[in-house]
């Protein structure tokens, strides 16, 4: 990292690139001040904040100042453990995100090496389709896909019916527990794959061409090479973007709140995160929330310490 | 790479490409499309993907009858400020990550990362309560205030900027900042007269994702804007047209065509560089 000066050496030869120069650690001091400023205020204090409501039993009355504070320790952690919807919702976290994980990452993945292999027309004309789903704004991607699927006004139940299945008629996407998850599922992967399918892609053509025309020489297929050449070499790319889709797919909110109406038929479809969101500002039980959001901020602190080793084999310089 | 590829397979390939295009693309048409029928059609049980009477009457209720002008005017004022905040925080943070070598670098960058990759919906509850707190003694930035949304948005945004910004920053050879030393500019001046200019391409993308980071946020907007309704955002305006009676579906798609458009535009116009930038927030 630092490379220590020599003694002996005038210090106007050092190279700037290595050595610490005088006063370094002030201006830089100085121009981290605004960030330190708001990342300490913003995010650092409000995650200690949050650690500390969670040991407190924080209702309606205690934010209003009407009832004294009840310090639980780790009363609320007991409580929600304890409880089976708990377990319930975070099954249903894990089970969708890998889901979404997984779509995504095959969706992407197939659509990269397809647009490695076609010519500059075609894919340009995939990758402006996959720009517009990625552009579309979640909430805006929601409530096109809700309409699409709608019970009454929706295409794909018409299509359905005249294709024949005349159970679609006035069928509900959104009534049954597995085809709202299943649902909510399509449209994340609709709109998280274009990230995938450009990143994999930009490493496809980054591999040196003469490899490729090795494996060809030996005439290996194209399922070959991408199992034996392309693969292992994206190997690095692969492991980050699987570990970005999975922090970016657990904490998922907006499309489940949105198209399953803020956790499904009787919280069938709750998340972690709606979950949280629900026990603090529907039921006023900002520590049993608060207890929740700890819970999801230490999963995913897990899941982003084997993403810092990812990064770190990869040979990102820290 | 352009592997060897036969030609009908080659054929078949692109004719499958542009197919799969066509399915990607759907539900944006079908959202400009219903924006664009007439209500009959709209609400229709038989919806065909044509409409021979387009009309512009969704858009006008959605503009006219809920307000959802102010609505949008609310998420461009709080996506701009945070752009141009996050934008002078980030780069100056970028250069003392990038140019300057104190003890703790390596320390904040990791820092930096876990705060990229952290739950910060899981924050919205002691944000809310900061928030509370912060309008007791400046109201504009507490609860049911543009500016709280500013904040929190300034706050989750940063650590992406600099993280992006500093792969820029980085690119801009130390030859250069050496020789305008000995030309006697100061530190100050090499800052904003050649470091700025040369970092500007990554200055675009990156307020670019800091903009759509912002304008996109439902959560914060729902949960910090709880009862002045001429303060709420885009997203929450769009959801007023979801009825227990009946979705008003022409405006609800109107709306969210209104919602995607700057989005699009922004993506269209930067996404070579957006795809080398997040390439290169990826790859480092």
């Amino acid at each position: 990292m630092t490379h220590q000066v020599m003694v002996a050496e005038p210090v106007h030869d050092v190279p700037a690139r290595q050595g610490k120069r005088r006063g370094d650690g002030w201006a830089a001091a100085r121009y981290l001040t605004p960030t330190l400023l708001i990342l300490g205020g913003l995010l650092g204090y409000p995650l200690y904040q949050l650690v500390l409501i969670s040991l407190f039993d924080y209702g309606q009355e205690q934010a209003s100042g009407g009832a004294p504070l009840e310090f639980l320790g780790l009363g609320n952690y007991q409580k929600l453990f304890g409880d089976p919807q708990f377990w319930t919702v975070l099954t249903q976290t894990v089970g969708f995100a890998a889901v979404c994980v997984i779509g995504t990452l095959a969706v992407g993945g197939a659509l990269a090496v397809l647009a490695s292999r076609v010519r500059a027309v075609p894919r340009m004309i995939l990758f402006l389709a996959a720009l517009g789903a990625w552009a579309t704004p979640a909430v805006a991607g929601s409530t096109v896909w809700m309409f699409l699927f709608d019970t009454d006004f929706g295409l794909v139940n018409e299509v359905l019916v005249g294709l024949g299945f005349d159970g679609m008629a006035n069928y509900s996407w959104t009534y049954d527990k597995f085809v709202a998850f299943g649902l909510v599922a399509a449209q994340v992967i609709w709109c998280s794959f274009p990230f995938v399918m450009v990143t994999l892609y930009a490493g496809i053509i980054a591999i040196p061409k003469e490899i490729l025309e090795a494996a060809s020489l030996d005439g290996a297929s194209t399922a070959r090479t991408v199992r034996t050449v392309i693969l292992p070499l994206l190997r690095p790319l692969l492991v980050i973007v699987t570990i970005q889709s999975i922090i970016w797919d657990f904490k998922l909110f907006t499309q489940i709140y949105v198209m399953t109406g803020g956790g499904g038929v009787a919280g069938n479809n709750l998340v972690l995160n709606v979950y949280a969101y629900q026990k603090a500002f529907a039921a006023s039980e900002y520590g049993m929330g608060s207890a929740i959001g700890v819970v999801m901020t230490v999963l995913l602190l897990a899941v982003t310490l084997v993403y810092l080793r990812a990064l770190r084999r990869s040979g990102e310089p820290l | 790479m352009k592997l060897a590829v036969k030609r009908p397979h080659r054929t078949v390939a692109e004719i499958v490409t542009v197919l799969i295009a066509i399915v990607v693309a759907f539900p944006l048409y079908w959202m400009v499309l219903t924006a664009l029928k007439p209500e009959g059609e709209v609400l229709s049980t038989s919806p065909r993907p044509w409409t021979l009477a387009p009309t512009l009457d969704s858009f006008r209720r959605v503009l006219d009858v809920q307000n959802f002008g102010r609505y949008f005017l609310n998420s461009v004022v709080v996506a701009l400020i945070v752009v141009f905040f996050a934008l002078l925080c980030a780069f100056l943070a970028a250069i003392a990550l990038t140019r300057f070598r104190f003890r703790g670098r390596t320390v904040l960058l990791v820092m930096l990362l876990v705060a990229q990759m952290a739950p910060v919906e899981a924050l919205t509850i002691p944000l809310f309560f900061v928030m509370k707190s912060v309008g007791d003694v400046a109201p504009a930035f507490g609860l049911n205030h543009l500016g709280s949304l500013v904040l929190v948005h300034l706050a989750f945004g940063l650590p992406f900027a600099i993280w992006m910004l500093r792969g820029f920053v980085a690119a801009v050879p130390v030859e250069l900042e050496e020789a305008a030393t000995l030309d006697g500019a100061s530190r100050f001046r090499f800052t904003w007269q050649v470091l700025f200019p040369l970092v500007a391409p990554g200055l675009v993308a990156t307020s670019v994702l800091s903009f759509i980071h912002a304008w996109n946020d439902f959560l914060f907007a729902k949960t910090f804007i709880i009862s002045a309704s001429e303060q709420q955002t885009l997203p929450l305006g769009i959801l007023t047209f979801f009825r227990p009676d009946q979705n008003d579906w022409g405006a609800i798609m109107a709306g969210s065509t209104l919602m995607t458009i700057p989005v699009l535009i922004f993506f269209v116009l930067v996404q070579r560089r957006l795809v080398s930038g997040l390439a290169g927030a990826v790859k480092g």
